[in-house]
């Protein structure tokens, strides 16, 4: 079982590396997004600092958004998903590993960009790097809520903006709490009970999501 | 084989449970929901008179906010049953792929447009009373942005409806998604309780005595049950029309 999960996790990652290009743009949109917000708010240092947890999150969100509608369309494409239903592990078991696969390949290097881009706002290293942690928890769950909009949205007609108008209501929550607990580090408070409420969303996440967008793909393929 | 063999041989005589069942098929379904419907109707009129006439006629003007309190008599209702239809909502989305229950699927599909329109009104009336007695039209308070996203809800069910083109991928692709966004409604409910903004907490509860005066809460509750008979008529007028349009009835109809 944890053989399988291994090997779809490495094939999904390579196919994306295979595609790095696909993988730069989610990159490069989410730095023009968040650059633009100082040019449509104004220069001032302390009202950006004040807005940058929440810019941020906002921008990591909708960049996590861009590549959703590919995490099952080329295997549906192509016709290799239906080996996956056939196949003797549990479907909830494949999806997650796709989905970590999408997580690790399209969210994980926002991370390493979001101190950076926290510099820009003037936001200090410290709280840089606590608004990167409260991404860190977060972002799973929104990569969770995402594969159960892209299998709901499977090679439908314009699909890529049904899936963000699905999945973003379901994301508030995370957003709310993630953009919180980057606030709250900035304030010198504790982001600890921000980054539990995540947490606590991340475990519904990884129990429900899962069996959702398994129950999606059937749905899709019947 | 013994039990097939005597079935055969002696048809058992329809319990009530079993004519109940019946129900859950669309051709027996059908022909009793199109006689439902005049009486809900019907009924939905009656009460939504008397609870205009309690509400304009009977009810005292509040001691605080004076004339303008009168909105609740649609807000709260409108309220309500945005959540609850959601709910049921969700309740049909699981019995339809548990059971793989076409009639219950399609529940959903029929009660995804009343409960829009009742979020609508919700927020709509909200910030109509918002205005004269919060000094503002919109707040982004945590009651006000749940409700709002609940409208996103129903809205992107019904987006995905309207965006597959086979019925029966159609009907359980919203039945999954009426159960996992579910789990918003808890949290639109107990929003007054766990932040404590603007939006006032709830005015009626099971557990203590009612804190308005009796005749405001009869208009609310007459109106609430006007708003509940129209939802359930007009989803089922509207289920008809999703039977005969999928063509559920077969040749027959």
């Amino acid at each position: 079982m944890a053989q399988v999960f291994a090997a779809t996790v490495a094939h999904d990652l390579l196919l994306a590396w295979r595609r790095r290009s696909g993988l730069l743009a989610g990159l490069l949109f989410f730095v023009v997004a968040a650059s633009l917000f100082p040019l449509a708010l104004g220069p001032e240092p302390q009202q950006l600092r004040l807005l940058a947890p929440g810019i941020l999150w906002v921008a990591a969100l909708l960049a996590s958004m861009l590549s959703l509608s590919g995490l099952f369309a080329t295997q549906y494409a192509d016709g290799s998903l239906d080996q996956l239903l056939l196949a003797p592990q549990p479907l909830a078991l494949l999806v997650l590993a796709k989905t970590c696969a999408h997580w690790l390949a399209s969210s994980a290097p926002l991370l390493l960009l979001a101190p950076l881009l926290a510099q820009q706002y003037g936001m200090p290293a410290g709280s840089a790097l606590q608004l990167a942690a409260s991404l860190l928890v977060g972002t799973p769950v929104l990569s969770l809520l995402g594969a159960v909009g892209a299998a709901l949205t499977l090679g439908v007609r314009g699909g890529a903006v049904l899936l963000c108008v699905l999945v973003l209501p379901l994301c508030v929550p995370v957003l709310v709490f993630g953009a919180d607990a980057g606030a709250a580090a900035d304030a010198g408070l504790g982001m600890l009970p921000q980054l539990s409420l995540l947490g606590a969303c991340l475990a519904l996440g990884l129990f429900a999501c899962p069996l959702a967008a398994a129950a999606g793909l059937r749905i899709a393929l019947e | 084989m013994d039990r097939v063999a005597s079935s055969w041989n002696s048809p058992p005589a329809p319990s009530r449970r079993a004519r109940w069942l019946a129900l859950a098929s669309a051709r027996r379904f059908d022909p009793v929901a199109g006689r439902l419907v005049p009486l809900f109707f019907a009924g939905a009129l009656a009460c939504a008179l008397a609870a205009l006439y309690v509400g304009f006629a009977v009810a005292p003007a509040d001691a605080q906010q004076g004339e303008v309190y009168r909105i609740i008599f649609i807000h709260v209702p409108a309220a309500w049953l945005s959540m609850f239809i959601y709910l049921v909502m969700a309740g049909y989305g699981a019995l339809a792929l548990v059971l793989h229950t076409r009639l219950s699927a399609l529940m959903v599909t029929a009660l995804a447009p009343t409960g829009a329109l009742f979020t609508a009104i919700a927020l709509a009336t909200g910030s109509l009373w918002g205005q004269p007695t919060w000094g503002t039209w919109w707040v982004w308070d945590a009651r006000l942005t749940s409700e709002l996203l609940l409208l996103f809800l129903y809205l992107g069910l019904l987006a995905l409806d309207g965006a597959i083109e086979e019925p029966r991928r159609a009907e359980r692709a919203c039945a999954l998604l009426a159960v996992v966004g579910a789990v918003n409604v808890p949290v639109i409910w107990f929003s007054v309780q766990w932040w404590n903004t603007l939006h006032q907490g709830a005015s009626v509860s099971l557990t203590a005595a009612p804190s308005m005066a009796l005749a405001m809460l009869a208009g609310m509750l007459l109106m609430a049950l006007a708003c509940w008979l129209y939802a359930i008529g007009a989803s089922l007028v509207r289920l008809r029309c999703l039977l005969r349009e999928r063509g559920v009835l077969g040749e027959a109809a």
